[in-house]
């Protein structure tokens, strides 16, 4: 199935902006992000969209998704 | 007001603009404050001269609120220095400081305060001393402690904004419950290397809790995040446009929205967080 995976911040380096992946049928954010060599550690993930509503990382991933993945800063 | 201090005012005034000079005579001939000759002239439609490139942009009324209107800044160091600076240079008559911390040399990239000579200093009392460099008609009240409980609580009660520039998740967690309960709007703002984030949000509403839903009390806090000079500098500033139209009650609030600043790749993209 194809979605369409929207990272921000310090996500992006090293990997992309935004990019059509092509993953089984089944899969979940954790295993998107599992992929992508993005630790589930809570600074590394803050927010999880799923066509813009909050998802987790079991959510079940489905054709024509979209998935957006905010690392919240916390610095000041 | 007293007839004589309106009669002086129309006088000293220059096409409608009071120069810093006349309001200096004016406070030692009146005995009165800065702030009261200042607010005695914008009631008159006087502006005194160092807010009149503010006009246009807002009213003589819009300046006077700005007057007589307290802020709340958490935290003086990378966005509260540039935070504190701008709220003064805008004319916002109170503004009250919290920071336990003194000035480092690791600060000097990016702090606006931190300079050699404020080494090992208050960050608090610098910010006070800058500001009463910059706009002394503004009064800063500083707290060399960090925000904490109950006792810094009511300190805010009255405050028309908060804005947040903390360098944890924890404390941003707590000012925001505190927000909610005295029912003041809070402006979030953080950093991380060549990014950050801004939030408004008001009493109602949790979109700054959302975006650290994953943070469980008492995970260990990681090492501090790097940040470059430029991006304090850019964060303060989108939250002090966002705490000015908060005071003012005009403009894009962009409530429920995460302001999601990408300096690397010069991206500003707005992520609905609030539902």
């Amino acid at each position: 199935m194809k979605i369409t995976v929207k990272l921000f911040a310090f996500l992006r380096q090293g990997r992309f902006k935004i990019r059509d992946c092509d993953f089984p049928e089944g899969t979940t954010v954790g295993e998107v992000l599992d992929f992508l060599s993005i630790s589930r550690d809570y600074m590394k993930i803050g927010i999880i969209m799923i066509n813009g509503r909050h998802g987790v990382f079991e959510s079940v991933l489905h054709t024509g998704d979209i998935l957006a993945i905010f690392p919240p800063a916390a610095g000041g | 007001m007293e007839t004589g201090l309106t009669e002086m005012l129309v006088k000293k005034a220059r096409n409608g603009i009071l120069p810093w000079s006349e309001q200096a005579a004016l406070v030692q001939a009146t005995g009165l404050s800065l702030r009261e000759v200042e607010a005695a002239a914008l009631q008159l439609g006087i502006i005194p001269a160092h807010y009149s490139s503010n006009q246009g942009a807002i009213s003589i009324t819009e300046q006077l609120k700005l007057l007589n209107s307290r802020a709340a800044v958490i935290g003086c160091g990378g966005l509260g220095g540039y935070v504190i600076e701008q709220l003064a240079r805008l004319g916002v008559g109170e503004i009250q400081a919290w920071d336990g911390d003194v000035f480092e040399e690791k600060n000097l990239n990016r702090q606006l305060f931190a300079q050699i000579p404020t080494m090992g200093k208050s960050k608090v009392l610098s910010a006070a001393a800058r500001v009463e460099a910059t706009n002394p008609a503004v009064q800063l009240i500083g707290y060399a402690h960090p925000f904490k409980g109950t006792e810094d609580a009511k300190r805010l009660k009255g405050a028309a904004v908060v804005i947040d520039a903390l360098d944890n998740i924890p404390s941003r967690l707590l000012l925001a419950r505190v927000c909610k309960e005295l029912q003041i709007p809070l402006v979030h703002g953080a950093i991380d290397g060549w990014y950050g984030q801004v939030i408004t949000q008001f009493p109602d509403e949790s979109t700054v809790e959302q975006i650290y839903a994953h943070y469980r009390a008492g995970q260990d806090e990681p090492v501090k995040p790097p940040a470059l000079s430029f991006v304090p500098a850019v964060i303060a500033s989108l939250e002090v446009a966002q705490a000015l139209k908060v005071i003012l009650g005009r403009g894009d609030l962009r409530r429920g929205q995460l302001l999601a600043v990408d300096l690397l790749s010069m991206d500003i993209d707005t992520l609905e967080i609030g539902s």
